[in-house]
């Protein structure tokens, strides 16, 4: 492999950024709509729309190159369309067999045409990222960045102008259709806008990883925030740093792994892991809906009850039997044993909330009373409560408020004290403690 | 809409040959050579009666492919799994690039147990990021297939550069090479295709219960969890051993297309298996003969091709579901209620005059909202089916037959409003309208049960409601 060279792996990461910036912008749309195969179908199905150009003015002309992708890509969305209303099929299946033939063709046109081209199957799939630096005039930017800028700059401008008319149509087409926003009418301008982002990336970096750039940086973005303003935005930083990142590990991946250097890896492809591997990172470790997170938070939550658990088990042992001091296996026993008692055992003997009184047996510490008292308190106010409110017989009472204990706030806990006056006792006739 | 779905579809067949033509007259023949080699008729008579061993193998292989493809797509088909055999066969070629870094040999069947392998993480990765986030499963698939083709590719290009030209071959796992196929492909082929065969004949009753009625089969007994394992095994063993023949951008085509064509004609799931199955092996023969003689052509896509244009033809010309079949179901439906309307119409003219009469179409035209010409089309034909006479255009009277007919449509008409006053409690103003849709459609004992629920006579029971408000709600005003 060359060495690094801006000259030659700039243009290549502006093309790859490139791309895959002006594919999360219509992509995220994409994704909310439920429509990521769409995606899918269109930048298979562009393919005979190259090829039918090409054959038809024997050029590689950007603008008949444009047009007949836009036809084909809009010719899929009625197709399917067409398929799905007339034909009963459904949509999805409808979508499969759209743009496999339209594939299936526009593959039997290329091989036709392939002998003069240079679109050929392979980079059909994979395109030709690390060519395009070459057709670079000197010391010019090469065509292809350019294609992929204005479409970057196209869809910017698509979605500024349409940002209310998209995300109304995203949520909810009725209301759109109240309003007077013709949904339909963005449904295929979105549809346009997609198969002209799909073939100004096409020949960068090939109809697979256009898929990837198109659904998976807006998807990662989805898992990070819940407003669409800010997901477009992470959506376009994530896709940049796929592409970035993408290049530099096909360009020096190899040479990590202990493989010769002269081993190359397709930069497009390795663009494609790598918005992949951003996005299984983020589904691990989103803050809010990351697997992780939520993962530690119910772990969290156990681990507090269990503890409450074990503190109230002492308290009403304690209001019984002052002077006698809890078996430590009993206590184990009453909350099920197992490896979260024990974290749960270790983290009050930590929180000194409980102490030792030898022979194996324990018993509540000072600061381990008041946090039991309080507990207990809550857990006898909210039988009370529920005693007066609800109507419930008395062995319906310690269920629920054995449940609820734990969620009681001290707000919610001072309410219920003044709600319940002074009440004295729950309604089993033990004391409700101060 | 109908017509411009047709057209769009003959556009679909007619661009590339339009393209084509445009393209052999074109005077930059002699520079860019694009013309179409036509193989001779020697050739084409070979292949058809399968003269060579090579294409015996490939046609036999590429059929049972079709077929085995055709069965489990038609249950992929109804339990709306379709796409996922799309995020399956794309998930498939790192697996084939890693059994072959491993082996460092091209062995079929390290290649496609390797492949089955990625392939089986691929669906299981769809079904995670569905149940684990709040990811849907369309984003799911398109993310597993284009991540896990990506990283294929990335390894098919290390392949590539490290091993010194004998990994030439592994190309055609993406877009298929039937020709290639020699006597042990078809044989693996063969009994892939066996395996689907007699299991789906056997699991026919799990399946289908599965498929229509999940909750019932539970109730059975059955677990649905391995029915659905074992369907999925299926789909993945086809996939897996169609990769060679049709590559696996492509395989996902021969998953559905049988199936939903095979679905146009018929509604009973026995018929639509075993058409299904046959769609997708006539596909594969077609296709691999095709590909036998045109061999620059990737086979995958002629396959396709073949099984898409049986797919536009069952689409449009199916008795059962066919487009056209169910635009001429329409029509005559219109035409029967249109001819309806104008005998009821004239029937309530008759009851308002207290008998057989002869009736002008200047009087029927106030009957509703239709214009002169429709009525006098109408008039035209119901003359010719026998229903009226016709002396002019002012002298319209029902014959025997029309009038027998007439009465039955009206009866129906005033029965349905009746019924809607007494038991669905609407308002006399607002039952004609309803009644006027419902009339044409009422069966014998529909007709029956309302006569019993509203002890009717056998005569007709007379309007519920001013004969003015019949006027206003269904006629001009």
């Amino acid at each position: 492999m060359m060495d690094w060279s801006w000259l030659i792996d700039g243009w290549i990461i502006a093309a790859g950024a490139g791309a895959a910036m002006a594919c999360a912008l219509p992509g995220t749309f994409l994704v909310l709509r439920k429509m990521s195969l769409m995606g899918d179908a269109i930048s298979h199905a562009v393919l005979p729309g190259l090829a039918i150009a090409f054959l038809v003015t024997h050029s590689r002309g950007v603008l008949p190159m444009f047009l007949g992708a836009v036809i084909v890509g809009v010719f899929t969305a009625v197709g399917t369309q067409v398929i799905t209303r007339y034909g009963k099929v459904e949509s999805g299946a409808a979508m499969g067999v759209v743009f496999s033939i339209l594939f299936a063709l526009g593959l039997v046109l290329i091989v036709q045409a392939a002998d003069h081209v240079d679109l050929d199957p392979g980079c059909v799939l994979y395109g030709n990222l690390s060519l395009i630096p070459l057709d670079a005039p000197e010391g010019g930017i090469p065509p292809a960045v350019i294609n992929i800028g204005l479409a970057l700059l196209l869809n910017i401008a698509f979605v500024c102008l349409f940002f209310k008319e998209l995300k109304i149509c995203s949520f909810d087409p009725q209301l759109a259709t109240t309003l007077g926003i013709n949904a339909n009418l963005m449904h295929y301008l979105l549809m346009i806008v997609v198969a002209v982002t799909t073939v100004a990336s096409f020949e960068a970096v090939g109809s697979i990883l256009v898929i990837a750039m198109l659904i998976v940086p807006p998807a990662t973005a989805r898992l990070l925030s819940d407003r669409l303003g800010m997901t477009l935005i992470l959506a376009v930083v994530i896709a940049a740093i796929s592409a970035v990142l993408g290049h530099v590990v096909a360009f020096r991946g190899p040479v990590w792994i202990g493989l010769d250097p002269s081993v190359s890896i397709e930069t497009a492809a390795m663009i494609a892991v790598m918005t992949g591997v951003i996005f299984f990172l983020t589904l691990l470790f989103a803050p809010r809906y990351g697997l992780v997170g939520r993962w530690y938070h119910r772990v969290k939550l156990a681990l507090q009850i269990v503890r409450e658990d074990m503190l109230g088990i002492l308290y009403r042992w304690g209001e019984r039997r002052p002077d006698e001091a809890f078996l430590k296996d009993d206590l184990m026993k009453a909350v099920g044993r197992g490896t979260l008692a024990r974290v749960a055992f270790g983290s009050l003997q930590r929180r000194r909330a409980i102490e030792n009184a030898g022979d194996n047996r324990i018993r509540l510490s000072t600061a381990g009373k008041d946090a039991a008292t309080k507990l207990v308190r809550d857990h006898r106010l909210w039988e009370g409560y529920l005693a007066t409110h609800f109507d419930l017989p008395l062995d319906h009472l310690h269920e629920p408020a054995e449940r609820v204990e734990h969620y009681i706030s001290d707000d919610l806990s001072q309410q219920l004290k003044e709600e319940m006056g002074d009440l004295g006792e729950d309604p089993h006739g033990r004391k409700i403690p101060d | 809409m109908i017509l411009i779905g047709t057209w769009l579809l003959g556009v679909l067949v007619a661009t590339p040959s339009i393209a084509l033509a445009l393209d052999s007259t074109t005077p930059h023949r002699s520079i860019t050579d694009t013309r179409f080699d036509w193989p001779s008729w020697d050739n084409i008579v070979r292949v058809a009666m399968l003269r060579d061993h090579n294409t015996r193998v490939v046609v036999l292989g590429t059929s049972l492919l079709g077929l085995a493809a055709g069965l489990v797509g038609t249950f992929a088909y109804l339990r709306r799994r379709a796409l996922m055999g799309d995020a399956l066969s794309h998930a498939t070629l790192p697996g084939v690039a890693i059994a072959f870094l491993i082996t460092g040999q091209k062995n079929l069947t390290y290649l496609l147990l390797g492949a089955t392998v990625t392939g089986v993480l691929g669906v299981l990765a769809v079904l995670a990021i569905r149940q684990s986030s709040r990811i849907r499963e369309d984003a799911a698939i398109g993310i597993v297939l284009s991540v896990f083709f990506g990283a294929g590719m990335a390894l098919m290009s290390i392949v590539q550069s490290t091993s010194d030209g004998n990994a030439a071959g592994l190309n055609q796992f993406i877009y298929g090479k039937a020709a290639s196929m020699v006597r042990g492909d078809a044989l693996l082929i063969g009994i892939a295709a066996i395996v689907v065969v007699v299991g789906t004949i056997l699991m026919f009753k799990e399946f289908r219960i599965v498929c229509f009625d999940q909750d019932f089969a539970a109730s059975m007994g059955r677990s649905v969890l391995s029915i659905d394992l074992l369907m999925m095994g299926f789909v993945v063993l086809t996939t897996v051993i169609g990769l060679q023949a049709v590559g696996l951008i492509l395989i996902v085509a021969l998953l559905i297309i049988p199936a939903a064509a095979a679905r146009f004609w018929t509604d009973d799931l026995k018929v639509m298996t075993i058409f299904a199955g046959s769609i997708g092996a006539v596909s594969g023969w077609l296709g691999a003969s095709f590909s036998a003689l045109l061999p620059k052509m990737p086979t995958g896509a002629i396959i396709v091709l073949t099984a898409g244009a049986l797919f536009l033809f069952s689409m449009v010309f199916a008795f059962r579901r066919g487009i056209l079949a169910g635009a001429v179901r329409h029509y005559r439906l219109r035409r029967r209620i249109a001819l309806q309307h104008l005998l009821r119409a004239m029937a309530e003219i008759e009851e308002r005059k207290g008998g057989p009469t002869e009736v002008a179409s200047n009087e029927l035209l106030t009957m509703r909202s239709w214009v002169m010409s429709d009525l006098r089309r109408l008039a035209k034909r119901a003359t010719g089916s026998g229903l009226i006479t016709k002396k002019s255009w002012s002298e319209l009277e029902l014959t025997k037959l029309g009038r027998t007919h007439a009465q039955r449509v009206l009866r129906n008409h005033r029965l349905w409003e009746t019924y809607l006053i007494e038991h669905a409690d609407i308002a006399p103003s607002h039952v004609d309208r309803d009644a006027d849709e419902i009339e044409h459609v009422l069966s014998e004992e529909l007709i029956n049960e309302l006569e019993l629920a509203l002890e009717a006579g056998q005569d007709i029971p007379p309007s519920p409601h001013d004969d003015d408000v019949a006027v206003v709600a269904g006629a001009k005003p």
